[in-house]
């Protein structure tokens, strides 16, 4: 079976868990979908399709990590960055669904195991790091360079840690837990900062281009600064 | 719909068009680091088959959707695998917009609605 398999295949996980996951993905969408509305007015829908649109592209490119081991971006953070959590978790979506129906990769059964590592936990760690991030760092393109850099590293470890959570649900297969863990914790790693790399230029490029595309640059406000507040009042 | 933002969108088109179509030729085809995980333990043959070993990929089973004639990120029955790839990365890029494009465009606020 010669494949260019980037995402959890067939059979890895069993029937029963995959359903599950499956369910819980759908139930996760819906509710992206509805609290999206709010952001998507008709400057966001063709930026989120831009979005995408080059989160697949970019997911074509693996770099090497370690000898015989590559990775490639996962894009959730990109995504919170530029268009906000719940389009951001639908643009991966959108991403993973056109690859596993047309392009055969990510088995169809595993769908929403995919969906639920790297759609929904990957872009919900990017989301709330950069939130946290943006509280303290400038926001300008340096300060959203770091961002996204230190949001893709945790995100990416996370959603990886997703997939030893299923594997450990219902794994067809009975190796060590810490093992695998650790393994996939260790690659993507290595994986997170080749991402956090290629989502700190874009942000950045973006930021410079058109900083008001950029939704981290107009939403995630800082609390009021209570001092001046109290001054002012 | 600003023409601005149109420019913004054809620029960013084609960046992804030549990331998917062209410079992931070059991309590494080493499996990735899930896929390595899962590989880890077993030994495979020169057609990628499990010969024996213990790993995650053991029960793994086949692609419902392998005979896609976009399957593996090539066009089927394109010989020449640079054309292959630029033609369905490209072809990737552009339905992935449009898939995406379109449904955020139905879902979106309309003005004048707090819907």
């Amino acid at each position: 079976m010669e494949t260019t398999a980037m995402h959890i295949a067939n059979g890895i996980v069993d029937g029963p868990v995959s359903a599950v996951f499956a369910v819980l993905a759908v139930a996760a969408l819906a509710f992206c979908v509805r609290k999206a509305r709010n952001d998507l007015d008709e400057r966001l829908a063709p930026m989120a399709g831009l979005v995408a649109a080059f989160i697949f592209a970019v997911q074509m490119l693996n770099f090497q990590v370690l000898p015989g081991v590559s990775g490639h971006l996962l894009g959730g953070t990109l995504a919170v960055i530029l268009v906000g959590p719940w389009v951001g978790a639908l643009c991966v979506s959108t991403v993973l669904i056109v690859q596993c129906l047309l392009f055969a990769d990510g088995g169809l059964t595993a769908l929403g195991l995919n969906i639920t590592n790297m759609a929904l936990l990957g872009t919900a760690a990017g989301y709330l790091l950069v939130a946290g991030l943006l509280r303290v760092l400038p926001r300008n393109a340096q300060g959203l360079a770091v961002t996204a850099f230190v949001a893709s590293v945790v995100s990416v470890v996370v959603a990886s840690q997703g997939f030893v959570f299923e594997y450990a649900l219902g794994g067809t297969t009975e190796l060590s837990l810490p093992w695998v863990s650790g393994t996939m914790a260790l690659s993507h790693t290595l994986i997170g900062i080749g991402e956090g790399l290629i989502a700190a230029t874009t942000v950045a490029t973006v930021a410079k281009v058109r900083p008001d595309l950029v939704y981290a640059l107009r939403r995630f406000r800082k609390p009021a600064p209570v001092v001046e507040a109290g001054v002012k009042a | 719909m600003t023409k601005k933002l149109g420019w913004f969108l054809a620029g960013g088109l084609l960046v992804a068009v030549l990331l998917a179509g062209v410079v992931s030729n070059f991309a590494s085809s080493s499996p990735d680091g899930l896929d390595a995980t899962a590989r880890e333990g077993c030994t495979f043959n020169a057609e990628g088959e499990i010969t024996g070993g213990t790993c995650i990929a053991q029960e793994e089973g086949e692609h419902q959707l392998g005979d896609s004639p976009l399957a593996d990120y090539g066009i089927r029955g394109v010989g020449n695998s640079f054309v292959s790839t630029l033609l369905a990365g490209t072809a990737g890029v552009l339905i992935t917009f449009g898939v995406g494009a379109g449904l955020f465009w139905v879902a979106r606020r309309r003005q004048g609605t707090d819907a």
